[in-house]
């Protein structure tokens, strides 16, 4: 089981509360969260991979695990920490704007 | 008598303003999709319970809400906008070509006869339809292909098409404006365009009289004579009296002939509403008094209308999808400003209120007539 903390605005989108748990067979990389999210919750379709550029959106970030992953691409496989639920996958929505 | 209910979109939210026929007291419900910009909110002609909404942010991209119950609730749809084809390229800011990229839905226009049609006008410019209640979205790419969007180039808000004018006496022929394109009409349903911009002067291009380049900011029409058009450009309020083939100046009087909102009156196709800024570098209102003017001919003559609306110290705009007239007798008036006021008359415009004060910033207004 994979936990995903969502920032404010799409934990509303999605109409969910807290985490979201996701199954997903291992080792399962970030891309493949994304796809089970999007899947899950289809409000969600192209609200943190912009589809036209299938880029993260500049404003999102990756946490795994105390680390940045946002720059790492979407195809390294997650550590067993965030595998096995033990750790959260974080996508963090910048601080700024007006 | 019939009831009204508007719709205002903002920078942080959409709003449901719901009235009797007297328009004296307001239920207000909101803010939905809260800290999102909410470009338009639109009902279906036909079923006003069907409402599509546009919900942006720069975080998160775009999201197309419906609503089948008038507004109370909400369920995400589509939001996949593809340009069809290979993209290609438009004119970028310092002249070199770029390539077209979508950022947002600036205006959604529902069918006039089938509630699960609806179009979409985005940023970069192009015209979108969905027929299945917004599930998906194809492209009417023949506008791009027109010939002439290689030379399109954005203005200071983007290149968006934030003008769609569906004609109720022929379901083939639809107008569309593009800032800062002009205005284009298709009379066989989207597949080919023509760009309408004959008789529009702007000073601000090489050549000003030329047959794309011109930052239309709004297009109205009355539903009983939709060949008469009328339009608030960068500069000029221009009327066309053919579907667009020929548009003259009709600024007469106004103190300034710079603005973006347009409308017709509900019941008198001659009588027609602005809303003059000072400039295009101001963009606010003439000496700080917020005035709508009317003209009851068709254009020429104007009359300020400034019952209840701040005449000292307002320097608010009203931005394009900012007006909308309803179709009670007599016809109420509509508008929001970006200092989150939305002002509203029940009298044609002769005097107004201020139904909301504290709102963020409005970025458009519509307004249903309910039975």
């Amino acid at each position: 089981m994979i936990r995903v903390v969502l920032p404010y605005h799409l934990r509303n989108l999605a109409r969910v509360s807290g985490e979201v748990s996701l199954e997903l067979p291992t080792p399962a990389t970030l891309a493949a969260v994304l796809r089970a999210l999007e899947a899950r919750f289809p409000a969600l379709r192209g609200t943190v991979i912009d589809p036209a550029s299938n880029q993260r959106r500049a404003l999102l970030r990756f946490f795994v695990c105390g680390e940045d992953w946002s720059h790492l691409g979407l195809d390294i496989p997650l550590p067993d920490m965030v595998l096995g639920g033990a750790e959260p996958l974080l996508i963090v929505g910048a601080i700024s704007g007006g | 008598m019939g009831k009204v209910r508007l719709l205002v979109g903002t920078r942080k939210g959409a709003f449901v303003l719901k009235s009797d026929g007297k328009r004296e007291n307001w239920e207000v419900s909101g803010p939905h999709f809260a800290g999102w910009e909410v470009y338009h909110l639109k009902g279906s002609p036909i079923d006003p319970n069907r409402i599509y909404a546009s919900q942006s942010t720069g975080w998160f991209g775009q999201i197309i809400q419906r609503s089948d119950d008038g507004g109370q609730t909400w369920q995400a749809v589509g939001n996949g906008f593809t340009y069809d084809g290979v993209a290609g390229t438009h004119q970028w800011y310092d002249g070199t070509p770029h390539p077209w990229e979508f950022k947002r839905v600036w205006h959604l226009e529902p069918s006039l006869s089938d509630p699960d049609t609806v179009y979409a006008g985005v940023e970069d410019a192009a015209l979108f339809r969905s027929s299945d209640g917004g599930q998906s979205w194809s492209e009417l790419s023949g506008l791009r292909g027109h010939g002439s969007g290689s030379g399109w180039a954005p203005g200071a808000g983007g290149m968006c098409l934030h003008t769609i004018l569906l004609d109720p006496s022929d379901p083939q022929r639809i107008f569309v404006a593009i800032s800062a394109a002009g205005a284009f009409r298709t009379d066989d349903g989207g597949q080919t365009w023509k760009a309408i911009n004959q008789g529009l002067r702007s000073e601000h291009i090489p050549d000003p009289t030329a047959e794309v380049g011109h930052c239309v900011h709004r297009i109205a029409a009355h539903h009983s004579r939709p060949q008469v058009l009328f339009m608030q450009k960068h500069w000029d309020v221009m009327r066309s009296d053919d579907g667009g083939d020929r548009w003259f100046e009709v600024s007469g009087n106004l103190p300034s002939d710079f603005g973006f909102v347009v409308d017709v009156h509900a019941h008198e196709p001659e009588t027609v509403y602005v809303i003059p800024i000072k400039s295009d570098s101001g963009h606010f209102p003439p000496e700080g008094k917020l005035q709508v003017w009317r003209s009851k001919t068709g254009g020429h003559q104007w009359e300020a209308l400034t019952e209840g609306l701040p005449q000292s110290d307002c320097y608010v705009n009203v931005l394009r999808d900012g007006m909308a007239v309803d179709r009670l007798e007599p016809c109420g008036v509509y508008f929001g400003t970006t200092g989150g006021q939305v002002y509203a008359s029940s009298d044609s415009g002769d005097s107004w209120n201020a139904i909301m004060r504290d709102l963020p910033p409005v970025l458009s207004v519509e307004v249903q007539t309910l039975p």
